[in-house]
């Protein structure tokens, strides 16, 4: 059975890579580039977004933060300190890692809407940190002159080469994903998620894989916040608002829970939602400005979790797999009868 | 300025602002009490209930200037319609999306009132557009001055409101049947139900009441600082933490939590910086937890994971 969701596994990364490579042949403009460069980044967000809520239970209304740490520690090791791009990558990286650690500890021993409240205090305060401490971070009026993405002597100058880069990036997030789901302490977060307290009587260490988690989801909103801003060459404060962290879990719901490759979904769905809808509503409501948008997605928010709190992929299996199994019930059943009626 | 009158006049808007947090904290805990929900959209009902009011008492351009509300109502009956309107409001809310969601976990709850922020705020934008509304003061005259330090009649309003909700809501819990069929839910919905109380029409009411109480809290601030659709979230946040100062579940707490609140945030923001003003309910609430979660530890509790559950 492992094995078969391993071949599976692998038989969607190729067949999902190969599309991704071959996509910008079919694409119109730089628009629809830069667009696809973004669900690349929000695929990394999503996916250790998704891990985290699925797998240790835990929501998080702060992951802008890591994405904004990516970005602002990358920015200030390329452009004060000179930093190759790859090294600054590597070190905020770290550097995010040990804070997550630090702050996930005490953290992850609260639990929902404490949790949820925390996280939330904790973006509020980064955002008011980098608007006001202009010396380190720019200010309201953002961090410049960001250095393009290099590694030796190539650089990645247009949209395209950021595009292939944003994609290898993502699809090695998701395989690492995949194989931490499918290895032991996959089916340690697993027996967390289903029962923390039999978790812990089998010898789990519950505390420690929660942190774990937290930890990788931040690696992973960090190294997206570095890609993000090598690719912009410009950050500023209001990317990392509030409002992105909760995108961030409409993107989870959609995409489901503790599911790796929803995430591309997810990403995708509300990215694409997101444009459509800022693109069309100034035209249905006359003159309308902003970010009405939110409101498809506050609805979107409600629906999921009435109707598919597992998130929508997830959910959606789910359903299927008992249909399809109610109804070889219900073969099962005609067939005996019949044999019982011949007897 | 001397020291004595900036510190008084910090009490004075400390107090008036703490007012605010207060009385959303005291609809958070309702709703909390009654049903263990956090509803994150009670700082919406305060942004509602001002715009409403300010929709109804003067001519206002709605819907992108599609349409001018030009109702013109006297203040005092735009403020009840106002607050009708926001009860109305928390109903829809439970019918829509709290009580469809019967039995789902803690996570899908929190989402699920996040989305109604979400919602709510996308509404008021498309009504309101992204501008700032005010009210005029209720009652014309100078402001009071005591000891160099000055209080604004507006000041006085709000707190005075304040005081009047609180006695309402005192004789509403302790001398009516209704309410203290809404305290038995609150203290064992499963003995409240078994005596013939119907826990999901109290569930109803502590939203049709949180959705009140927000709505006056925004209606008597909106003369004094702007509201605008976005409003919502950090009236949401602070009343929160306000609610968790004084311990999640007790109305009295509540208020002194957010009294509390406002007067450590005026201070901090004279004495310490003002840019970072917004943190200062954070700070607060982390150092909180951090205790609370010590204390426990402390005490030996095998379930202090359990903190604030």
């Amino acid at each position: 059975m492992k094995r078969l969701a391993g071949r599976t596994n692998a038989i969607a990364f190729i067949v999902v890579a190969g599309l991704l490579a071959i996509l910008p042949a079919f694409l119109a403009n730089n628009y629809q580039v830069s667009i696809l460069i973004l669900v690349a980044l929000y695929t990394i967000l999503t996916v250790g977004l998704s891990l985290l809520m699925g797998y240790a239970g835990q929501i998080s209304l702060g992951q802008a933060v890591f994405y904004g740490m990516g970005g602002y520690i990358t920015a200030w090791l390329t452009v004060r300190a000179g930093w190759p791009p790859l090294a600054g990558m590597a070190i905020a990286a770290l550097i995010t890692a040990v804070l997550a650690y630090i702050i996930g500890i005490p953290m992850l021993r609260l639990r929902g809407n404490y949790l949820a409240m925390v996280t939330l205090g904790l973006n509020v305060i980064f955002e008011l940190i980098v608007i006001q401490e202009t010396a380190w971070t720019g200010g309201p009026d953002g961090f410049r002159g960001i250095p393009k993405f290099s590694l030796g002597g190539l650089v990645l100058r247009t949209d395209l080469e950021m595009y292939y880069f944003a994609w290898f990036v993502a699809l090695l997030v998701l395989m690492l994903s995949l194989n931490i789901v499918n290895s032991r302490v996959g089916r340690a977060l697993r027996a967390v998620h289903g029962s923390e307290i039999a978790a812990e009587t089998m010898g789990v260490n519950t505390a420690h894989y929660k942190v774990q988690v937290f930890v990788l989801s931040a690696v992973y909103a960090s190294i997206a916040g570095s890609l993000y801003a090598f690719w912009l060459g410009i950050i500023s404060p209001s990317v990392y608002h509030i409002s992105f962290s909760i995108e961030l879990v409409v993107m989870v719901a959609i995409g489901g829970l503790a599911s790796v490759w929803g995430a591309i979904f997810g990403a995708a769905t509300v990215t694409l939602l997101a444009e459509f809808l800022r693109n069309t509503l100034p035209h249905l409501l006359r003159g309308a400005s902003g970010e009405q948008e939110i409101i498809a997605f506050g609805v979107i928010l409600i629906l999921v979790m009435i109707f598919l709190p597992e998130g929508v992929t997830t959910g959606v299996m789910l359903r299927y797999r008992r249909w399809r199994a109610g109804r070889e019930a219900l073969k099962e059943i005609k067939k005996s009868a019949e044999t019982m009626g011949a007897e | 300025m001397a020291l004595e009158s900036q510190l008084l006049q910090y009490l004075f808007t400390g107090v008036t602002v703490g007012s605010i947090y207060a009385l959303i904290a005291l609809g958070f805990v309702v709703i909390h009490n009654v049903t263990g929900i956090v509803n994150f959209a009670q700082g919406d009902f305060a942004m509602l209930g001002a715009l409403v009011a300010v929709t109804l008492t003067t001519r206002t351009p709605i819907f992108n200037r599609v349409f001018v509300a030009d109702f013109d109502l006297p203040l005092p009956l735009g403020i009840v319609l106002s607050v009708l309107i926001v009860s109305l409001i928390g109903a829809v809310l439970y019918f829509l999306a709290i009580r469809p969601a019967k039995g789902a976990s803690i996570v899908s709850l929190i989402i699920i009132t996040i989305g109604a922020h979400f919602a709510f705020q996308g509404l008021a934008l498309i009504a309101w557009a992204a501008d700032p509304y005010g009210l005029p003061v209720f009652t014309r005259g100078g402001p009071l001055e005591i000891h160099g330090a000055i209080l604004t009649r507006q000041n006085l309003w709000v707190i005075g409101v304040t005081a009047v909700i609180l006695l309402a809501l005192y004789l509403f819990f302790e001398r009516t049947m209704l309410g203290k069929a809404l305290r038995a839910c609150a203290i064992n919905r499963l003995a409240a139900r078994l005596m013939g109380i119907d826990a999901n029409r109290m569930a109803l009411l502590s939203f049709v009441l949180s959705a009140a109480i927000g709505a006056m809290a925004g209606i008597v601030i909106t003369p004094s600082t702007f509201m605008g659709y976005d409003s919502g979230t950090f009236l949401s946040l602070k009343g929160f933490v306000a609610a968790i100062m004084g311990g999640m579940n007790s109305a009295t707490g509540a208020v002194v939590g957010g009294l509390l609140l406002g007067i450590f945030e005026t201070v901090g923001a004279g004495f310490i910086s003002s840019g970072y003003k917004d943190a200062i309910a954070f700070i607060v609430l982390f150092a909180i937890l951090f205790v609370r979660m010590s204390v426990g530890v402390r005490k030996g509790q095998s379930q202090f994971e359990e903190v604030g559950m």
